[in-house]
């Protein structure tokens, strides 16, 4: 049988020196497929005398099994090598940076009364807001502010006409809201604010965030412990909170509300004046008059009201050294925020 | 207010240091905004006796002097022009150090030689002192100075001016009488009465004095006083507290007039008795009658304003500003004094209306204590008898409606209610009646008092919770861990978040910015000539004079700050209201907005430089308008608007109505503003915007789709929204998906022509269409298209 022995040595080398998975295809047909040289070999056997067939039929099907096997091997190198070269082709410099739009970004005073709104959203506090441009009666008289109160002096008020300003707090809308709706209420109203005021420390635009909370039996324990956990959240700080008499003429009893300088931690420096406080937000007990002129029965209900400057939690909040920077919109100053 | 901590320890010194009484004040709501020492800080300064002067030989400017320090004489150079011998001056002996601020070195007083002649030691002014900017000579000491005496004690100069920022309910801490009560209840210690020998009255003059607006003028008090001698210097005591109380000295009168505003907080004027005519009448101006004021000012008055006339003519706006034809002048001998309430509606805002401010009107508007004006016009005759002289005539006093004393009920039980605090019936009353109230009666639930005719701020009892509060001191009060809310609250899932809108912007790039609302006329003018924008009536400056009726004023500008700061790839966006007059009415619309200039990605090793054009913009929007679940709804319109350019520029709407608008800004308008780059803009109501469908989910269907690709020649003008309606009215109900994948226009087609390729896709929720399903339409959308629009399928 050097038939055999030749074929399968030849087969052995062609396979050895196929170079891909295409040409070992065909010669696997070549030498095993149904018309194949070995598979001759084997319905040749038949031409041999009956005593040699079986080990001439035996030595034949090992080399079946032997050439089948060398395909099998040859084909998984050849698999391996082309997935190498495909590596090794495709790779790339992944440190070269992404394609992709611009960082895009929220403007800090958007941040700050998220900030801000998320924390009284946890308490059931809802978000109320209102318009810009008020009557006066909103924006001053159903705020025990009548027109010749020397508290209107403090508001530098923008005039569109005679009785229509434009609002110099948020507490508007409180009352619109106060007089729509039946207690209890509690609520938080940030938005933008206008005083006739331009210089280092003011812009004639800025932002305000009020909060409004109306039940029975609200006391003015409540409203400290209210305002104290809210400056402590908000600054994931807690700094010492004091709280000094004021006046609002919306509220009685009134206070200023200081806390202990997040910058120097109460030992004084710049931002704080070198008193060691700042002063942070005002707040009150609900005048009766407010409430009853928003219709609201007040030896049933009272409540307690705050108010706080955007800005200026942003500021401290964040390091911004001029109150200006907010408007001026320099995409440099706000891209630090992204 | 600016007060001497030693004439407030003069009615009441508690054992509180300067700082300890400045956080006291504070702590009870009367805000320190400052403190200054009223001296510099020296050492070794005595009261100098100069016992003789004589010429220096060798300096004609120059004198030698002895002083005497009470011990010893000493020889000393002075070149000051008003030394004379007899003389008592501050006289800084060897040794002595001055610092003339607090980071200077101390500056020492050595034995020198001046010009020749040893001089030991230095006589002072008050500059050198610190007492007074400038001085022109030695600071005279007063006679009855004792010789020796340390400069600091003799003339109380271990002092602090203490700058109060009241509020304005406190018009009763604006005097010195006021602000001792206050510090004796917190420091619960008696305040020494106002003491002082009442003037005699000399002789009968009288001058008339009527009320004619009796609400506006409860009281009016008047004095003659003649023969007064102006020539006459107020005492260095006086000056100094005045000084101290940020008040310059003027003449004898002012001054006195002044300490008594300072120490009683009550406003007086002193006019010129000659240049008075006939009577006093208080009343409010006639149409056209003019005053000029002491500063010289003439003012129209408006009807609503009160005066002080005489039998001819005002002579004061009443509680603001004298006159200044019938002021006390040089040549004045005779004098006659006001002092009056004037009701704090009255004054109030009219000082304001004028432009003005002063220290009257600052106290009337506050509210004055009406039962003070004896005792204020007695104080001030005798503090001007004692320094000018002259005879002082009887009180004339006028009364018109005085205010009605009022009453407050407390409950002790609202106290714990609303303070939290267990109040002892007791203190209540102790710290209520150091702070004036009358008790009228406590029958130990409900207390009731009287309200001191100084407080104008208490009339319910959530003013007197206050100011027991307040005393108590509101860290003392407890706190509770605040009221949280029992129910969950419900959010509409059909409204959509600003904030969710807003981060749907800043994944696509956009950078948040804040504009002003209001903006440059010409600028609203040039961008939305046909908007009736609303003005304000005193706006702060010219370039902020009227209310945006959009935002993209603002973002324009926006674009432009930063292009001059070579920034020149932007994507901004901006929230906010927008205001048009409409009729009576102005319109408030929140509306959001945003602008987007430069390249259409960051420069970048593998991207090219394409410029960011109006499909960039539209395709944001699209995403913006598909939150709502429901971008079917919108449809975008060719419009023209004055700022953008004709030619690309689209209208929104949602069933029909006007949201929005998107478009290039117009040329002509880039050019007009300087801006470089390209800028596409757009602008949409919020309100539509933050309205979601409510999702529901429908069965999928399991049966295969099938896609057809259509393209067709049609004429150029033809709008692709036109196009894709008139195919999907003839697509048919399974129509699932249809889009334009190819737009040309070019050499290879007719010039009036594009060529538009159109993907559809179909599916049956229930069978496989069939072939003949699909060639149906098709050939039913084909027809559609060449009916209407004359289009042909292109081959």
């Amino acid at each position: 049988m050097a038939d055999t022995d030749s074929l399968l040595a030849e087969a052995l080398q062609a396979i050895k020196d196929s170079s891909d998975e295409k040409s070992l295809e065909s010669l696997r047909v070549h030498y095993l497929g149904k018309k194949g040289t070995l598979t001759a070999l084997l319905k040749s056997l038949g031409q041999l005398p009956a005593e040699e067939r079986p080990a001439a039929g035996e030595r034949i099907n090992i080399a079946k099994i032997e050439v089948q096997q060398a395909i099998e091997t040859r084909k998984s190198s050849l698999i391996e090598e082309s997935l190498n070269a495909q590596l090794s082709s495709e790779a790339i410099d992944v440190t070269l940076p992404g394609r992709r739009q611009s960082q895009g970004g929220l403007h800090p005073i958007t941040i700050t009364i998220d900030r801000i709104t998320s924390i009284f959203e946890t308490s059931g506090y809802d978000v109320a807001e209102g318009p810009e441009i008020e009557d006066d009666y909103h924006n001053f008289e159903a705020l025990n502010i009548p027109s010749h109160h020397p508290a209107r002096a403090m508001h530098d008020t923008f005039y569109v006409s005679p009785g229509t300003v434009l609002r110099t707090h948020t507490s508007p809308v409180q009352v619109r809201v106060m007089e729509g709706g039946k207690p209890p209420f509690r609520m938080i109203c940030p938005g933008r604010v206008y005083r006739c005021d331009s210089d280092l420390t003011h812009t004639p635009m800025f932002h305000q965030v009020e909060g409004l909370l109306i039940d029975e039996n609200v006391s003015f324990a409540d409203l400290k412990g209210t305002v104290i956990d809210f400056l402590h959240a908000y600054f994931e700080e807690d700094m010492p909170v004091r709280f000094r008499p004021s006046y609002f003429p919306f509220t009685e009893p009134s206070a200023e509300v200081d806390m202990g300088c997040v910058s120097c931690a109460g030992k004084g420096c710049r931002i704080c004046g070198h008193t060691g406080w700042l002063e942070i937000m005002g707040c009150g007990m609900v005048h009766p008059r407010v409430l009853e002129m928003s219709n609201i029965d007040s030896t049933k209900y009272n409540g307690f009201a705050f108010g706080m400057g955007v800005e200026r939690l942003a500021m401290l909040r964040y390091g911004v050294g001029d109150l200006r920077t907010y408007f001026e919109n320099d995409l440099r100053f706000l891209r630090q925020f992204n | 207010m600016i007060f001497s901590e030693q004439w407030l320890r003069e009615w009441v010194s508690p054992e509180l240091e300067t700082q300890q009484l400045i956080d006291e004040l504070t702590m009870a709501g009367l805000e320190v905004d400052g403190a200054t020492p009223v001296a510099r800080q020296f050492s070794g300064i005595v009261v100098g006796l100069v016992e003789s002067v004589e010429p220096h030989p060798d300096a004609d400017k120059l004198s030698l002097c002895s002083v005497s320090d009470g011990a010893d004489s000493f020889q000393v150079v002075c070149g000051a022009p008003n030394v004379r011998a007899g003389l008592k001056v501050p006289f800084a002996k060897l040794g002595a150090k001055i610092i003339e601020s607090t980071d200077a070195k101390p500056f020492k007083i050595k034995k020198a030689k001046i010009r020749g002649i040893e001089s030991n030691g230095m006589l002072c002014s008050s500059e050198e002192l610190g007492l007074e900017e400038s001085s022109d000579g030695l600071l005279e000491l007063h006679e009855n100075t004792s010789v020796g005496e340390d400069i600091r004690s003799a003339l109380n100069l271990d002092d602090t001016s203490i700058e109060l920022d009241l509020t304005p309910n406190r018009g009763d801490c604006l005097g010195m009488i006021g602000l001792a009560r206050e510090v004796g209840v917190i420091a619960r210690q008696d305040v020494k009465p106002l003491d002082f020998p009442l003037p005699k009255e000399s002789i009968k003059d009288e001058f008339e004095v009527k009320i004619t607006a009796k609400d506006a003028c409860p009281r009016y008090l008047g004095r003659v006083i003649k023969n007064i001698n102006l020539n006459s210097e107020s005492p260095l005591w006086m000056k100094e507290k005045l000084r101290r109380s940020g008040l310059r000295s003027i003449d004898p009168v002012v001054d006195v007039t002044n300490y008594v505003l300072m120490e009683l907080g009550q406003p007086m004027h002193a006019f010129d008795l000659a240049k008075l005519e006939g009577h006093i009448d208080v009343r409010f101006a006639k149409q056209n009658e003019k005053l000029q004021l002491l500063d010289g000012k003439e003012i129209e008055l408006t009807p609503d304003t009160l005066l002080v006339t005489d039998a001819s003519r005002p002579v004061a706006m009443a509680g603001i500003m004298g006159g200044i034809a019938t002021a006390v002048s040089d040549q004045t001998q005779h004098v006659f004094l006001e002092c009056a309430f004037f009701a704090p509606l009255a004054v109030a805002g009219k000082a304001r209306s004028y432009g003005m401010h002063t220290d009257a009107s600052h106290r009337y508007e506050r509210g004055v204590d009406y039962q003070l004006q004896r005792t204020a016009m007695q104080r001030a005759t005798q503090l001007l008898l004692e320094i000018c002289g002259g005879d002082a005539g009887p009180i004339t006093e006028a009364i018109g409606n005085l205010p009605e004393p009022i009453e407050v009920r407390l409950k002790h039980s609202s106290i714990s209610s609303l303070l939290g605090i267990q109040m002892e019936p007791e203190e209540v009353r102790d710290i209520l009646g150091r702070l004036g109230f009358g008790l009228v009666a406590d029958d130990g639930e409900v207390l009731s008092v009287s309200v001191p005719s100084y407080r104008f701020d208490v009339s319910i009892e959530a003013d007197l919770i206050e100011e027991l509060a307040r005393i108590y001191g509101y860290n003392n009060l407890p706190q509770t861990g605040g009221l949280g809310n029992q129910s969950l609250s419900s959010k509409p899932e059909s409204h959509i978040e600003l904030g969710q809108i807003r981060q749907q912007l800043v994944a696509l790039g956009y950078q948040e910015v804040i504009t002003y609302s209001f903006i440059e006329p010409s600028l609203a003018d040039t961008l939305f000539p046909d908007q009736p924008g609303v003005s304000l009536q005193n706006p702060i400056s010219a370039d902020m004079a009227v209310m945006r009726t959009s935002i993209l004023p603002g973002l324009i500008s926006t674009l432009k700050y930063n292009e001059n700061r070579q920034i020149e790839r932007i994507r901004i966006f901006e929230s906010g209201l927008v205001f048009q007059q409409s009729g009576e009415e102005i319109k408030q619309t929140a509306m959001l907005a945003g602008l987007v200039s430069g390249n259409k990605m960051p420069i970048n090793w593998n991207n090219n430089k394409d410029l960011s054009d109006f499909y960039d913009l539209k395709g944001d929007v699209e995403l913006l308008l598909a939150l709502g679940l429901e971008p079917g709804s919108y449809t975008f319109v060719s419009a023209e608007y004055a700022c953008f350019h004709s030619g690309q520029c689209a209208r929104i709407e949602r069933d029909g109505a006007t949201v929005g608008h998107i478009g290039a800004l117009h040329p002509a308008m880039q050019r007009k503003m300087g801006i470089t780059g390209n800028c596409y803009l757009f602008e949409v109501e919020l309100a539509p915007l933050q309205k979601r469908r409510l999702p529901a989910a429908g069965a999928l269907s399991k049966f295969p789709e099938v896609s057809r690709d259509l393209a067709i020649l049609i004429g150029s003008n033809y709008a692709a929204a036109d196009v894709l309606a008139n195919v999907r009215e003839n697509a048919g109900d399974y129509l699932t998906d249809l889009r334009i994948f190819d737009v040309y226009q070019g050499d290879a087609v007719a010039k009036d022509k594009k060529s538009i390729a159109l993907g559809l896709t179909w599916q049956h929720p229930s069978r496989t269409l069939s072939e003949d399903d699909i060639n149906t339409i098709i050939s039913k959308c084909v027809n559609g298209l060449q009916d209407k629009f004359n289009a042909n399928l292109r081959n």
